[in-house]
């Protein structure tokens, strides 16, 4: 298992290498610099700040330099953002986006578990239509839509939740919902289906033959049987969480990572878009890290050979 | 219960499958005694309604499945009007089933202790460290080496014939009254085949257990059933005790499935068959089902079905050949030469012919 974890954490290092590799060349290879929007600076000016950030050395020093930077965690000095570490500055702003993040991806999966478990149990009646029908419709209307859709009713008509900004539990349960809406479509599909194909095998039939009562089949056979497919989106349904917040928190103006990031790509932060993508890099990749150790706890078919006996 | 040494008794059960192409009978009238510590076996080719009738005895059919008609009785009670629950109670506690493939029917993510106590949790409300340690005898009993570490394996560390024995520990660990074995050695090679029956076998006599064996393999009948129903399209057309089926048989269709089976003697490069398929239950044929296929067919085969005639008071075939008025008909060489077979056998000794039979059933084996 430590052979194993070591094994995955050196290709982890591997991956973020590799993507903060790329993610510095395609800046450098995208017109306009940070300054391009500052109609005002003199060439003088401009020097003298290209100098200040070290972005009049060849770019293959820069590399280097910025290389060395993230080894010892450090992205930098924001260009933009009033010369604040890049580090802080994702630091500071990382708890809301994990929050909604998190409180998003652990009610749609749950939720979208029991819906599928339902539709599959039962199956061809109205609760498998209805049940397939909210999950066509959460897969198909985008977060940013569902968003606005959210605002209004939930927060302008009802007046239940504020509309935007942060401070407490409240101001998640919006944002929480339209992010929510993706990975509980996408888990209740995979699950209703998963659930019916094992309802029909052979070891539900053995069950049944012990006299085991419906409930008891479920939950003792089928929901664990049923649960190992779906592990494998997890690692989907982070990205698609992932991306969903970069919109979801521009709209509920929320102060997280996907926000600055939006905000970072249009001003041409480099070193906050360097950040991020690495930060976002190493959060996909833990994520599929605790996906596989879940796969064993789960199967025992699939458990690492060291663990056994 | 019309005998008291029946444990089950069928009678006149007719089942009907709605589906979209129309309904189709699936069991036309079936009856049948399961005796006491007993081996049944039905045999007859897939589709014949074997699995299907057993299927009604656990309660177990899809949902579509209306039974027409019939009773099961068990206990004196009729199992076909029990609901769910009343049979949840009887299943996997006085009537059990192991099924036919052993690779499929153990939950892969379940230690195979907990699968074998499973039955005793739910029907005797054992707590979990009685029903292991109970689970562990009945491991012993079928034969699992070091048991101890054993129980805390899962499916997959079991080969074929290691997970039949689970299956067969998990359906007898309530010493059932009646265990439905459905082609339990299909999907194994056949030494583990062997292995598997003579287990079985052992069982038996020690649980005094009695066993319905669904088979479509003539030479596994022969070891393990004391009395065989041969069934055809939906229907028994004979049964009888496993040396009247086997060297005495009266229905074409036994006829055809016997010379169908290769033994020691048969010789030539062509394995005899039954021509033609089973008919459509859709819209089930007038008259014997098996008429068509059926080179002994009289006229009458093709306007009414057959009643039972008696053949002994333990053998009755449904054909219109045993018709005191039908002409007289040469059965096949092969039967006739088992018909010569059985004249012997029935001048000795009944444990001497026993012991006899069995053994040329290995030799066939």
């Amino acid at each position: 298992m430590v052979k194993y974890l070591g094994k995955r954490i050196f290709y982890i290092v591997l991956t973020l290498f590799i993507v903060s590799t790329i993610t510095f060349f395609l800046m450098k290879f995208m017109p306009g610099t940070p300054l391009t929007n500052q109609a005002k600076l003199t060439p003088g000016q401009i020097h003298q700040i290209y100098k200040q950030y070290g972005l009049d050395k060849p770019v293959w020093q820069q590399y280097l330099v910025y290389l060395a930077g993230v080894v010892h965690g450090n992205f930098g000095i924001s260009f933009q953002f009033s010369n604040q570490a890049v580090s802080y500055l994702i630091g500071s702003r990382m708890g809301p986006s994990l929050i909604i993040g998190g409180q998003g991806m652990v009610l749609g999966v749950l939720v979208g578990l029991v819906v599928g478990s339902l539709g599959a149990v039962k199956a061809n009646t109205w609760i498998d239509t209805t049940a397939t029908i909210v999950s066509i419709l959460f897969v198909s209307i985008p977060s940013f839509v569902l968003a606005v859709l959210l605002q209004y009713y939930l927060g302008l008509k009802l007046r239940w939740f504020p509309i935007a900004d942060w401070g407490g539990f409240m101001y998640t349960v919006l944002p929480t919902l339209a992010l929510a809406a993706s990975p509980l479509a996408e888990t209740a599909r995979f699950m209703r289906t998963e659930m019916v194909d094992v309802l029909s095998s052979d070891y539900i039939e053995l069950a049944k033959a012990k006299g085991l009562g419906k409930v008891g089949i479920i939950y003792h056979h089928a929901l664990r049987n049923s649960l190992i497919p779906i592990i494998t989106i997890i690692g989907p349904l982070t990205v698609n969480i992932m991306t969903g917040s970069m919109v979801v928190e521009n709209i509920f103006s929320v102060p997280g990572i996907g926000e600055q990031f939006v905000k970072s790509v249009l001003t041409n932060d480099y070193p906050t878009i360097m950040g991020l993508t690495i930060v976002y890099c190493a959060m996909l990749c833990v994520v599929l890290l605790i996906t596989d150790i879940l796969y064993g706890l789960i199967d025992p078919r699939i458990r690492l050979s060291g663990n056994n006996n | 219960m019309e005998n008291e040494n029946n444990v089950l008794e069928v009678r006149n059960l007719k089942i009907n499958f709605n589906t979209y192409a129309g309904t189709v009978k699936a069991i036309r009238d079936v009856s049948f005694d399961l005796r006491k510590g007993e081996t049944l076996a039905i045999v007859g080719e897939s589709g014949s309604g074997k699995t299907v009738t057993t299927r009604s005895i656990m309660g177990l059919n899809s949902p579509n499945a209306v039974i027409d008609s019939g009773t099961i009785m068990f206990k004196n009670q009729d199992l076909l009007k029990k609901n769910r629950k009343e049979m949840d109670a009887i299943r996997g506690n006085d009537i059990a089933e192991i099924f036919q493939d052993p690779m499929t029917s153990l939950d892969p993510t379940m230690k195979i202790g907990k699968q074998i106590a499973e039955p005793l949790i739910i029907h005797k409300g054992m707590k979990r460290e009685k029903a292991y340690a109970q689970a562990l005898e009945m491991m012993k009993l079928v034969g699992i080496e070091n048991a101890e570490q054993r129980i805390n394996n899962y499916p997959h560390q079991f080969s074929g014939g290691m997970r039949q024995r689970i299956v067969i520990a998990i359906a007898l660990v309530n010493y059932p009254e009646i265990l439905i074995a459905d082609e339990p050695t299909t999907a194994l090679d056949v030494t583990i085949q062997a292995q598997i029956l003579d287990l079985m076998k052992e069982l038996q006599a020690k649980t005094n257990t009695s066993i319905i064996f669904i088979t479509h393999d003539l030479g596994v009948v022969a070891g393990m059933a004391d009395r065989v129903a041969v069934m055809y399209a939906g229907k028994i057309v004979e049964y009888g005790t496993v040396d009247e089926i086997f060297y005495n048989p009266k229905h074409p269709y036994t006829w055809g499935l016997l010379n169908s089976m290769p033994t020691m003697d048969t010789t030539g490069t062509e394995l005899p068959s039954i021509p033609g398929t089973p008919p459509d239950l859709l819209d089930p044929p007038k008259g014997d089902a098996f008429a068509a296929r059926n080179k002994y067919a009289l006229e009458i085969d093709t306007k009414q079905e057959p009643p039972f005639f008696k053949v002994s008071d333990t053998h009755y075939a449904a054909t219109w050949l045993l018709d005191p008025r039908a002409p007289k008909m040469t059965p096949p060489e092969q039967i006739i030469e088992r018909q010569k077979h059985y004249a012997k056998l029935t001048h000795k000794a009944i444990d001497e012919h026993k012991d006899k039979h069995v053994e040329e059933q290995e030799e066939q084996l």
